[in-house]
């Protein structure tokens, strides 16, 4: 089966996104359109689905501020209706900003930073345990890295062997008080993950070329994927090894006047501004 | 005998001064349970050796997870083991549970509505160190935490039994254990159940109440105060939550005060609890709290310890004593 056009995905993520900002005139627009692109992939490619369309892989939003993000992908996928979106943050919605664990495609409680990270080690040495065969995916970003308890897991990701781990680290520059470079800088954060024993590699989190090749879809074999230039093809991971990939990204992707003029934590416009966002899409 | 006093359970209790000592009953049950329960795993963070946990590893060595010094994590993969269908079982010292992993216990823990057990050993006064050791405010914590059972086990039988429901309690579980050699005081078999009071002794001059080592303590205070005419009531508090609220109020109806004894500050746990449990019933009963002060205890040995903060046997049924009006 073709894959979906996942621009085209990632652009209808994007419009979700900036629709249920528009309901209260604020929001984790930037987070939300810098992720549509990687969620596109992860869950209309790369996760596998079982006969029921459940998911057998998980994804694990450690970073809990960009579950605007995740909404507006399942929303596409159709576990949500976007009249309900349409309510983010609203008294009484459980379209929350941060929502807790048990709300519908949220595997963990995430809001509070540098957390998520360990539950996803937990998740795939449960799986491996189960035998299952699921992968485990886990969205980090940036300035969460600053917490010590993301190398704690880490350490043991690679310590126990956690080849079914991949680490995404949306490495957006951003975070509450400023630029992650001038607040606590980060870098070289390839070089960390990799000397904690991962599998590592940086690509731009918005080229849906080097995403397709960063995140081979389980179901197929890598014969079956597309030829590629051989020297952007990765490493082949090892079984053995988690994975990590520091996706470069831009906050308020898809939309030139947030790139130039909001890249900011939070977001509060004016309702036309909403509507003037939501037409530059295209 | 009121409705209330029959919702306590009256198991056949020994002599505290002559109660023989079981050894590891933690590992033991945990073993059993290993056997069992295919879904339990347990998380352990660098003190396998210090919290009973060794034969577990040894016999399930697949479902033992070590973490190294990381509690943090520790919490964090347990979370993830229980969403992925395991019943984890998280063991460190009740200091680092709930003070350096306390946000990682609610959140990857707690939020949820998964079967997840932190078994956090070293209780108290349990400990010859100071501050860095000394959990004198782990239930004080984890009480107000939502949703989440907290169990102060007295003795060998019951820290077994505590275990065994701990695993199947449907919810978060905060279970403070004793380790190595500890007294049986509860004759087994003795089945335990959350939320349930446990009536030790019964008198009709004077009540005490006590949760987990304390409970022990409130005993030998009424063994003592036995021998001086005063017959002492004992009831015992293993679970602070869910609080069985209306044992407590029947018990303090019957006098007209009760003198709470606990392994933990006097803030936050059993005497807050009971306090909670008697304010609002109308009651006359005053409750008298006993347990470590709102300071750093010292550091030394379980039994200087209770002598320098007034647990000790002599001082409790001194205490009690003057409740009773000097009788």
């Amino acid at each position: 089966m073709a894959d979906p056009d996942l621009a085209e995905v990632a652009t209808r993520i994007r419009r979700r996104v900036l629709d249920m900002c528009a309901g209260r005139g604020q929001g984790y627009a930037g987070q939300g359109l810098a992720l549509a692109d990687v969620l596109a992939h992860l869950y209309f490619r790369v996760m596998r689905r079982r006969p029921d369309g459940s998911y057998l892989d998980r994804f694990v939003l450690s970073t809990g501020h960009s579950a605007i993000g995740l909404f507006a992908t399942l929303g596409e996928a159709g576990l949500y209706q976007q009249e309900e979106l349409h309510t983010y943050g609203q008294a009484g919605s459980r379209i929350e900003e941060s929502p807790l664990e048990g709300t519908p495609g949220f595997e963990i409680t995430a809001g509070s930073l540098g957390q998520g990270l360990s539950q996803a080690v937990g998740m795939a040495l449960g799986e491996r345990l189960r035998g299952s065969g699921a992968r485990v995916y886990c969205l980090l970003s940036d300035g969460e890295l600053q917490e010590g308890q993301v190398w704690e897991a880490a350490m043991s990701a690679s310590h126990h062997r956690l080849g079914n781990l991949t680490a995404l680290i949306d490495n957006n520059n951003m975070q509450a008080d400023g630029v992650t470079a001038e607040i606590m800088s980060v870098e070289p954060v390839v070089e960390r993950f990799t000397a904690f024993g991962f599998e590592t590699q940086r690509i731009d989190g918005h080229d849906h070329d080097a995403l397709r090749r960063a995140l081979p879809s389980a179901a197929l074999p890598s014969a079956a994927l597309p030829p590629e230039p051989a020297q952007d093809r990765p490493p082949e991971p090892a079984q053995d090894r988690p994975r990590a990939i520091v996706l470069q990204t831009v906050p308020g992707r898809g939309v030139p006047e947030f790139e130039r003029h909001h890249k900011v934590h939070y977001l509060r416009l004016e309702q036309s501004a909403w509507a003037e966002a939501i037409a530059a899409l295209g | 005998m009121t409705a209330q006093e029959t919702a306590a359970l009256r198991p056949e209790v020994r002599d505290v001064t002559a109660a023989p000592l079981v050894s590891a009953p933690f590992a033991t049950a945990m073993v059993e349970i290993g056997h069992e329960r295919a879904d339990v795993v347990v998380v352990s963070a660098d003190l396998s050796k210090y919290t009973d946990v060794a034969p577990f590893a040894r016999a399930f060595p697949d479902r033992f997870f070590q973490v190294g010094m990381a509690e943090q994590n520790m919490m964090g993969i347990a979370g993830g083991l229980a969403k992925t269908g395991f019943t984890p079982v998280a063991v460190t010292y009740a200091v680092f549970a709930t003070r350096r992993a306390g946000e990682q216990v609610q959140m990857a823990l707690a939020t949820g509505s998964r079967t997840a057990v932190v078994a956090a050993f070293l209780p108290g006064l349990t400990t010859p160190f100071r501050a860095t050791h000394q959990a004198t405010d782990d239930l004080a914590i984890m009480r107000a935490v939502p949703g989440m059972t907290v169990i102060d086990p007295m003795d060998a039988t019951e820290l077994a039994g505590a275990i065994r429901a701990a695993v199947s309690a449907g919810g978060p579980v905060y279970l403070r254990a004793q380790r190595g050699d500890v007294p049986e005081l509860i004759v087994p078999p003795a089945d335990f159940e959350i939320g349930r009071c446990v009536l030790l002794r019964d008198g009709g001059d004077a009540g005490l109440i006590g949760t987990g080592l304390g409970s022990q303590w409130a005993l030998e205070a009424a063994e003592l105060l036995a021998g001086r005419g005063i017959q002492a009531a004992v009831l015992h508090v293993p679970t602070l939550k869910p609080l069985d609220a209306e044992a407590i109020a029947g018990f303090a109806a019957r006098f007209p005060a009760v003198t709470t004894v606990e392994n933990h500050s006097v803030i936050g746990a059993l005497g807050s609890a009971v306090c909670e449990a008697v304010a609002g019933t109308g009651l006359p009963c005053r409750v008298i709290r006993r347990g470590v002060p709102d300071r750093w205890a010292p550091a030394g040995p379980l039994d200087y310890l209770r002598r320098s903060l007034g647990l000790d046997a002599g001082s409790l049924a001194e205490t009690v004593t003057e409740s009773t009006g000097g009788r």
